[in-house]
Parts: C-alpha cells; sequence; structure tokens
C-alpha cells in the first residue's frame, strides 16, 4: 500500500465520520467543529490530488471565511434553547430511506463504471522539475485567459452577496 | 495513483451525509452546513476528474463552486438572522409564514 493510499484513507475516514457528527450532534456550535474538520481533511484529499491552489484556497475561504461566519451568527443568536428541542424533523424516516436509495443508485453506478474510468495519463506539467510550472501558475493561466468572462461574473456575483447580505440582516430603521 | 473511483466513492458519500441533513435535520443552522458539506462532495468530484484528464478546467469549475458556497452563506445566514430577529427561533417547523 502506498503513502497516497494510506494518506486518502486517514483523510476520507475523517472527513466521512466528522461529516456524520455534524449532522448528529445537537448543539450547533459542535457542529461547526466538526464541520471544519471535514473541510480541513477535504483540503488534505485535494493536496493528494495535487490541486495545491484549491488546498489552500479551502482552508482560507471555507474554513477562515465560511465557517468564521458561521460561528458568529451562531454566537448571535442563542443556542440553549434550541438543545433541548427535538432535533429530527417528523419525517426523518422518510428521508433516510431517501438518502438511502440515493448512496445505493450512486454507488452502483460507480461501481458499475470503475473500470471505463480509467482513463489515459496525460503528460503532467507539474511534475517536470526543470522549467517549473506550479499548479498555482497553470490554475492562474486558465482563469485569466479562458475562463476569464466567469470569473469577472463571480465577482459581481460576489458583490450582490454582499450587498444582499447587509439589506437582509440590517435593522430597520423607523421612519421619521 | 489512487483510482478515480475511489474519490467518487467518497465523493458520493459526503453527498449523501449533507441530503440526510438537509432532509431530517430542523435546525436550520446545520441546514446550511449540510448544503456546504455537499458542494465539498461535488468539489472533491471535480478536482478527481480535473487529476485524471490532466486538465485544469475542473478546478477552476471547483473555484466557482466555492464563490456559489461563499454568496450562499453569507445570504443565508442574512436570511437566518432576519428570520431570528422576527420569530425567535432556528426551528424550521415554526418557519411556515409562506406555507399554503
Amino acid at each position: 500500500m502506498s503513502v497516497e493510499l494510506i494518506l486518502f484513507y486517514v483523510f476520507a475516514a475523517i472527513a466521512v465520520i466528522s461529516a456524520i457528527l455534524v449532522i448528529t450532534r445537537k448543539n450547533v456550535v459542535h457542529s461547526a467543529v466538526c464541520l471544519a474538520a471535514t473541510l480541513l481533511s477535504v483540503a488534505g484529499l485535494f493536496l493528494t490530488l495535487h490541486a495545491e491552489f484549491l488546498a489552500g484556497v479551502q482552508v482560507i475561504v471555507y474554513v477562515g471565511g465560511i465557517l468564521v461566519l458561521f460561528v458568529f451568527v451562531i454566537m448571535l443568536i442563542s443556542v440553549e434553547k434550541t438543545v433541548h428541542e427535538r432535533q429530527f424533523g417528523r419525517g426523518w424516516v422518510v428521508g433516510l430511506i431517501a438518502a438511502i436509495l440515493l448512496i445505493a443508485e450512486l454507488a452502483f453506478v460507480v461501481w458499475r463504471g470503475k473500470d471505463s474510468l480509467v482513463l489515459p495519463q496525460a503528460a503532467q506539467a507539474t511534475e517536470s522539475p526543470l522549467g517549473f510550472t506550479g499548479n498555482s501558475q497553470m490554475v492562474g493561466e486558465a482563469l485569466y485567459t479562458t475562463y476569464l468572462l466567469p470569473f469577472e461574473i463571480a465577482s459581481i456575483l460576489l458583490l450582490v452577496a454582499i450587498v444582499g447580505a447587509v439589506a437582509l440582516a440590517k435593522r430597520k430603521t423607523q421612519p421619521e | 495513483m489512487i483510482p478515480i473511483a475511489h474519490y467518487l466513492f467518497l465523493g458520493a458519500a459526503l453527498f449523501t451525509i449533507g441530503v440526510v441533513g438537509v432532509l431530517t435535520r430542523k435546525n436550520i443552522m446545520v441546514i446550511l452546513m449540510s448544503i456546504e458539506l455537499m458542494m465539498n462532495a461535488v468539489n472533491i468530484n471535480l478536482i478527481a476528474f480535473s487529476r485524471h484528464l490532466g486538465q485544469t478546467s475542473g478546478q477552476i469549475f471547483a473555484i466557482f463552486v466555492i464563490v456559489v458556497a461563499a454568496a450562499e452563506a453569507a445570504v443565508g445566514l442574512g436570511i437566518v438572522i432576519a428570520m431570528f430577529r422576527n420569530k425567535e427561533t432556528m426551528n424550521i417547523n415554526e418557519i411556515d409564514l409562506m406555507k399554503w
């Protein structure tokens, strides 16, 4: 068993176990901490896939940005009251059956096609030691040439999201 | 080289855990976190295919998924705060103003 495979299994186990903890903990703060563990191990999985830039983005944006936002909102609203309530809705059996069907279907499809997924290995630019083009350089070049217009549209989406979030969360001022 | 099916199984498992969270939990914060889990599962699949095809396009798509996830989290949490200010609850069963 190679080191790569062992790393994959370690990260995958942490990701799946802490993801299950996210949806089963009663306390929302515990869920947020478990979500941090999941996101960090997914960043590790990105590293095993040689996507170093995205691993960094995952840590910075998800763990450093989105998760901190979640924790801020949890601090703003009271946690104590909700811990003692029932955590699962009335239709949880139906939801669970639907999810089991979904994973059975997905696993069957992947299992059926696992031999056809052996794709021809393209020449990896990341593995040439001289004339080095790193992962960040490749992503950056693609992002600023081929995908320039979607990149700009994404920035507008973020602007709209900022304005929308502020407008939604703002306290209504009393009309004079 | 890890077979790509490993990553696809992991993505399917994480996505299903997210679906279970959205369908069964009543706390709106946990539902938003489950949505983040599902987006991460999609990102794993995209990057696994990007690696195996030797193209960067999958990673670009993953970046856009992260952008959309950030925007969704910001707007979603804004809605949660506005909702909590009006109804003092995080239980989705009590948020039924627009239910028919």
